[in-house]
Formats: structure tokens, C-alpha cells, sequence
């Protein structure tokens, strides 16, 4: 996206409507944060109104828990279960139908997509990464999934930038946040002190500007700059969680043999909540099925996860029949194979696989012991070991 | 930056195929010579390089990766040979001449066959994995003059689940290239070897610096050949295996097929060893 800096703007409170207004003018379907049955979820929105005032979670590992804020906060939490994922790459999608003929053949035609252009408004910086991470997966040059291509393609971003985190975020060390420099279309700081609450606002493309120049805007003064520096900073100071990233490819190609598996095997449920939560979890399943007249087919995709046995069958079993093999693959893919798919880290340091495990499990803290085990490892033969990869 | 929506591809769509012919190889395993269902240009539809696979429809039953086992040099139209073990595989098999069926790819790496010329090359199938080693055979046997010794290296389970019998006697007889099949276990009317396809590398001579091989078969089978082979100097890039794992789109997107770093659908599924040797090692990767 080209970044038409313009000077950063400030939208007062009570003008923010304006931002929905402009979207719901452009034909948009606005999606964002909104409280439902005790937990902010993602979910179309009609307005200011819905966002989640005066609301904040409480997350550690296993734990979530929506509280009041003692302000009005409309952006006052981090992430919920929820990822803008599902909007960009539905978790049950028919991909084609296909009509048996006379001629005893079949003809086929690609399902065409009903859903509307999005504009996701509250974008957390981890989780822009997250859509850049699945734009790889499925807009590679050689290999473009037509649907979450068309989508992608018209959705709007607005970023919310952190002026908080949570317990379980470590975008910091996986250098995804809490401040996001450009890739979205509007970025938003929300400003909330004794005598304002206000958001700077900055426009990362041409439709952004189009956008934010039907918004009621003042230009930003130093002080409003000054203060959204501040959020950032307090949300750096917040950092729950820290992930030592260095050579941590090497590190996890290394360690398929590390006795750290067993210990997983023992907690993990591989009930693969971590997988369904993930921003940038991809797998599928597809299903072919035929109505009862056996004369109308149609394929379906199904977002799959690698916890499952059946995910890796072949004729005699699963490849990946043990727990700790396929919580391998997932860590494994996540840290250091990614790399090697997709030029980019897996993880984006969203912390929801630590809120969402129903054990608790924390990959920051499953990385660190495997690092102190391979280290000690490596002490007692008396020598650092090189470990093959495929990077070459 | 918007593209028209017809120009998006559709990796996911199958093309209709019409199967020309059928025949039965061994009990429960049937070869399908198809051709596209449309008209247009068929010999660009059908082209393919030995090694690579496709992913075939059964109408409403499911889709399935099954290797090319036909000559490369027969243009347009291309021939499978699958083994009924499930739902899509006995499907496929019971499709009847003139059924359509819908097909994509070909998919995947290919059985470097323009790398190794000039070379010796030893061809090593287990079992249903001569189908998808087929098609090399036939180009090296249909340029023989660009590659020095040939070898075929065959192991099936009994005798009577030797694929391509005939074929196999027709070229042995023909002298261009070296025919050797075993068996795990046979009657007394088995004339043939009774071993593992391994034991026919103890007393071979072969010269590691021009040798080639191609191995496709169960994993086992494939350790075991590509160890006995670097036992006997065979450098680990000269030695060349094809993998097998769930597929379910065959374009880097269904993340089915993951081989540590590696999509087997087009990152594989033929490998040369080095690349993979260190996870071969490891299991349930
Ligand atoms: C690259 C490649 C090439 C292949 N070439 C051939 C060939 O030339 N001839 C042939 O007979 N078979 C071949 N196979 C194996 C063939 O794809 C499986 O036998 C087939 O998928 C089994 O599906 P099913 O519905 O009949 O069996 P089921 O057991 O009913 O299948 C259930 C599911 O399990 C999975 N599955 C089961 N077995 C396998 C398997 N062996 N490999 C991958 N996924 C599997 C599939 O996801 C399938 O949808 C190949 C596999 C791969 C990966
Ligand atoms: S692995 Fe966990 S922390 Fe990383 S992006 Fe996925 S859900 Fe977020
Ligand atoms: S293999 Fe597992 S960790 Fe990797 S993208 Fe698929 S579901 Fe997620
Ligand atoms: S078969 Fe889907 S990624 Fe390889």
C-alpha cells in the first residue's frame, strides 16, 4: 500500500460516527469489537455505539475475563477470541458446484461470493501482521485462493494502535507491535486523559485520505502526537509476555528430538483450540458431497487443524500419531518452518493460543525451556551442536 | 490493482476427463487411460514430466492424488494406475470407459531425468510405487542412448501383485535395460527372487561417481535403499525419492502436506535425499 502521508489528524470523540458514516456511505460492511455474552467478540457494527465502551479483559494463560474500566474507553482491551480471519478465510466455504449432464459428464461453476467489502475498524498491529502472514499463504504469486483474494482486495483496515496489552501479548518480541507504521488504510490512537478523549489519525493510502477527508478533523498538535507517542510507549511498558526469537529457527530444527515433547504430551489436550484461535493457522479439510438425487455436487473447504489424527492420514494411519508430534509440527511451524514457507515468522505475538488453551500451555514459556534444555544439552556433550535445516 | 474476477485462477476447480480405457493390473488395482473431456488443445492439457501427479475427482465421492504412470511421449492423454484402499480409490477403480472424471495439476517436482544424462541410473520400486516411477522408465528407455547403465530394482509383496508383468518381461528381454524383481514371500511355483529389493545392491557393481538412482515406495523401503545406496558411495544428490503424505489441495494453500519445511505437494513429492535425509530420520515428522 503507497503511504500518502499526510499530517496526522485528530478526531474528537463525538466525531468518530463520521468514520462510519463514510464507510456505510461506501457500501462497507463495518466489523469490529462488541461485547456479547461476556466476551468481546468481532461482529458487524452499526456505529460508535456498538464498540465496547468503558470495557476491558483480563488475560493469562487459560484465563479471560471481561471487566469495567473506570473511563470510556471505547478501544480500552487487546485481543479477543476472535481473529479478522474468519471474515478474509471463512471456516466453511463451497468452493464450487458441479451438475451431472446428459452426456453422462458434469459441468462445474465456481461458487460465487456473496459477501460484501469489509472494513474492519479496530485492527490491533499484531493482527495486521497476521492478515500480511495469510496474504503469503493465500495471494502467493504462483498459488492465489480466488476468495480471500477478492476479499482481501476490498477490505478497508483501521488500525487500532495499542495503548495497553495484556498479560499474554509479546508482539514487541515478535516486532509486530504495539504500533503499526503502515499496511492500513486509517490508523487510529485513542487519547483519553482529564480533558480530551480524542483519536490521532493517520491515513496509510489514498482511500484512507478519500476517507478521513469526510471525517470532522482538526490537524494533530504536538502535544496529541506527544500523547499517542505515550500510548505506545505504556503499551511497550505493559508487554505481558517476551519471546526470545533469536536463532529460533535453528533452535526448534534442532530440537525434534528434545525430551520437551514428552512433557507437552502429558498437559496437552490436542483439543487444537490454540490452532482455531490463531490469526495465522491456515489448514484446511475439503468435503465432496452429492444431494440425495446423486445428480448435484458440490465442494466444500473446512478450516482443519493439526491436532486432529486425521490431518496427516495416509493409507495404514496417521504420520503424526502421538500428542507430542503434533504439537511439534504446530510449534515448529509457527517459529522456524514458516520461515522457510513463507519468508516470515508464523506467530505474531497475539497471546490468544495462551488465553485460549484450556490448560494453560504458553508457547513463550515452552520456548524458553526448550532453549535451556538444548543448552544444557549442548554443555554436557561438550560441544555446540549444528543443526541441519533447510534453509540452503 | 483490482483484478476483473474472471482472471483470478481457480486452483481448486477440476477439468473434466473422459476415461478412454480401463484395465485391471492386479487383483484390486486398475490402470485408466483418459483423455480431456473438451475439445482444445489436449497434447498442452496432458503434459506433464515424470514424477508429477494430479489430483482426480470422483464425481460427489472426493478428490485424491494420484501419480502419472504413463509414457510422457504419448501426447495427449495420460494414464493413472491406482490401488482401490477407500472411499475415492474404490470409486476410481470402478469407473467404467467413457465415465468422466475431473482432474487438476499435474502437481510436483519431477525425477530429474534431463539432470542425469550421461549417467548410470538405478530405478528402485516398492510396490504400487513402480506406478509413479513408470513414466522416468519410459524416458530413459525412450532416449537410451543418453544415459549409460539401467537398472530396475523391483520388490513387490507376493507374485501376484507384480505390476506391469508383461512390461517388465518385454524390456528385460530386450536387453536396454537390467530387470530385477523379488518378492517378500512366494509358493513353490515362484521361480523368482524371494527378498528385500535392498539385497540386489550387495553383490551389483556400481560406479558411486556415475550412478543415479530413483526410489519411490513405502518409507521403509525408501530408508533402506538410500542407506544401502550411500553405503556404497552413492552421493546423497544422487539419490532421488518421492514422499507421500495427505494432500487436499495440491497448491501450497491446504497445509496437509507438510514435511517440516517443505510442502510435499510442490516442494516434492521427488526429493533428492540431502535435502531431506535429516528428517528422514526423525519420526512422525
Ligand atoms: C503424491 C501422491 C501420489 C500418489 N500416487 C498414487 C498412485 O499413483 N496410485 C495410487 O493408487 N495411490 C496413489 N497415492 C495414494 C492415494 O492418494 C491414496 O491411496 C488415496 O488418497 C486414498 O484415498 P481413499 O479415499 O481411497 O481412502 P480413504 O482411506 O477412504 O481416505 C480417507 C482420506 O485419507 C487420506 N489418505 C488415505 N490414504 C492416503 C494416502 N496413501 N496418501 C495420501 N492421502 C491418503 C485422504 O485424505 C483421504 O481423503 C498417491 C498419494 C500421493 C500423496
Ligand atoms: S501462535 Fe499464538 S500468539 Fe502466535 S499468532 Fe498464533 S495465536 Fe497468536
Ligand atoms: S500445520 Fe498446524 S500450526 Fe501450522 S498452520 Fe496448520 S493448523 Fe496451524
Ligand atoms: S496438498 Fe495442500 S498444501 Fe500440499
Amino acid at each position: 500500500m503507497t503511504a500518502t502521508t499526510n499530517k496526522a489528524g485528530v478526531i474528537s470523540r463525538d466525531s468518530l460516527e463520521g468514520l462510519f458514516d463514510a464507510l456505510i456511505a461506501r457500501d462497507y460492511v463495518p466489523v469490529g469489537p462488541t461485547v456479547r455474552e461476556g466476551v468481546i467478540v468481532l461482529d458487524e457494527l452499526r456505529g460508535v455505539d456498538d464498540l465496547p465502551e468503558g470495557w476491558t479483559e483480563d488475560q493469562d494463560a487459560a484465563t479471560y475475563r471481561l471487566m469495567r474500566r473506570a473511563d470510556a474507553a471505547l478501544f480500552g482491551f487487546n485481543n479477543g477470541q476472535h481473529a479478522w480471519k474468519p471474515y478474509l478465510f471463512p471456516p466453511k466455504a463451497k468452493l464450487w458446484e458441479a451438475e451431472k449432464t446428459p452426456d453422462g459428464g458434469f459441468s462445474m461453476r465456481e461458487t460465487p461470493d456473496a459477501a460484501k467489502a469489509f472494513a474492519f475498524i479496530g485492527v490491533r498491529p499484531c493482527d495486521l501482521h497476521a492478515i500480511q502472514v495469510q496474504d503469503a499463504v493465500f495471494m502467493a504469486e504462483q498459488n492465489t485462493d480466488p476468495l480471500y483474494a477478492r476479499r482481501r482486495r476490498k477490505a478497508f483496515t483501521v488500525v487500532i494502535q495499542c495503548g495497553q496489552a495484556a498479560k499474554t501479548c509479546f508482539c514487541t518480541s515478535m516486532d509486530t507491535g504495539p504500533r503499526a507504521d503502515g499496511g492500513f488504510d486509517l490508523a487510529l490512537t485513542e487519547i483519553l486523559d482529564a480533558d480530551r478523549h480524542s483519536f490521532v489519525v493517520e491515513a496509510g493510502s489514498a482511500a484512507g485520505a478519500s476517507v478521513l477527508a469526510e471525517i470532522p478533523h482538526s490537524e494533530a498538535r504536538p502535544d496529541d502526537l506527544a500523547a499517542a507517542e505515550a500510548c505506545t510507549k505504556r503499551a511497550v511498558d505493559q508487554m505481558g509476555r517476551t519471546l526470545d526469537t533469536t536463532g529460533v529457527k535453528d533452535l526448534l530444527y534442532g530440537s525434534y528430538e528434545s525430551r520437551r515433547w514428552a512433557d507437552l504430551e502429558r498437559r496437552c489436550l490436542a483439543c487444537g483450540n490454540c490452532t482455531m484461535v490463531c490469526p495465522t493457522c491456515f489448514c484446511t479439510t475439503v468435503e465432496d458431497v452429492t444431494d440425495l438425487s446423486g445428480t448435484h455436487a458440490e465442494r466444500w473447504r473446512h478450516w482443519e487443524s493439526c491436532y486432529t489424527t486425521d490431518f496427516s492420514y495416509i493409507h495404514g494411519g496417521s504420520v503424526r500419531p502421538t500428542i507430542r508430534s503434533r504439537y511439534r509440527q504446530w510449534l515448529v511451524h509457527k517459529l522456524a518452518t514458516w520461515q522457510d514457507q513463507f519468508g516470515t515468522s508464523g506467530c505474531v505475538g497475539c497471546g490468544r493460543c495462551i488465553t485460549w488453551c484450556p490448560v494453560g500451555i504458553d508457547l513463550t514459556e515452552e520456548v524458553r525451556l526448550i532453549r535451556d534444555s538444548e543448552r544444557k544439552k549442548d554443555a554436557a556433550d561438550g560441544h555446540v551442536q549444528e543443526h541441519p535445516h533447510a534453509s540452503d | 490493482m483490482a483484478q476483473p474476477a474472471e482472471q483470478l485462477p481457480r486452483p481448486m476447480l477440476p477439468t473434466p476427463f473422459r476415461v478412454l480405457e480401463t484395465w485391471e493390473e492386479i487383483p484390486g488395482c486398475m490402470s485408466l487411460r483418459v483423455e480431456p473431456a473438451g475439445t482444445g488443445d489436449a497434447a498442452g492439457a496432458c503434459a506433464f514430466a515424470p514424477g508429477q501427479f494430479y489430483m482426480i475427482y470422483v464425481f460427489g465421492q472426493g478428490e485424491v492424488p494420484i501419480s502419472i504412470s504413463g509414457d510422457p511421449a504419448r501426447t495427449g492423454e495420460l494414464t493413472f494406475t491406482v490401488m482401490a484402499v477407500g472411499t475415492v480409490t474404490d470409486a476410481l477403480c470402478a469407473v467404467q470407459p467413457g465415465g468422466i472424471i475431473g482432474l487438476r495439476g499435474p502437481f510436483g517436482s519431477v525425477w530429474p531425468v534431463d539432470e542425469i544424462e550421461g549417467r548410470d541410473v538405478i530405478v528402485m520400486g516398492g510396490g504400487l510405487g513402480l506406478a509413479p516411477l513408470r513414466p522416468a522408465v519410459y524416458h530413459l528407455l525412450n532416449h537410451r542412448d543418453r544415459y549409460g547403465d539401467l537398472t530396475l530394482l523391483y520388490g513387490a509383496r507376493q507374485p501376484r501383485t507384480i505390476l506391469y508383468t508383461d512390461q517388465l518381461a518385454g524390456w528385460s528381454a530386450n536387453d536396454s535395460i537390467d530387470i530385477n524383481v523379488t518378492v517378500d514371500n512366494a509358493g513353490r511355483d515362484w521361480t523368482g527372487k524371494v527378498g528385500v529389493v535392498t539385497d540386489f545392491l550387495n553383490w551389483r557393481r556400481l560406479d558411486p561417481d556415475r550412478t543415479s538412482a530413483l526410489i519411490c515406495g513405502p518409507e521403509i523401503m525408501m530408508r533402506f535403499s538410500a542407506y544401502a545406496l550411500l553405503d556404497r558411495g552413492v552421493a546423497a544428490e544422487n539419490i532421488h525419492i518421492s514422499m507421500e503424505r495427505n494432500m487436499k489441495c495440491g497448491v501450497r494453500m491446504c497445509g496437509r502436506c507438510q514435511y517440516g519445511p517443505f510442502f510435499v505437494c510442490d516442494d516434492g513429492p521427488v526429493f533428492s535425499f540431502d535435502r531431506v535425509q535429516h528428517l528422514f530420520r526423525i519420526r512422525e515428522v
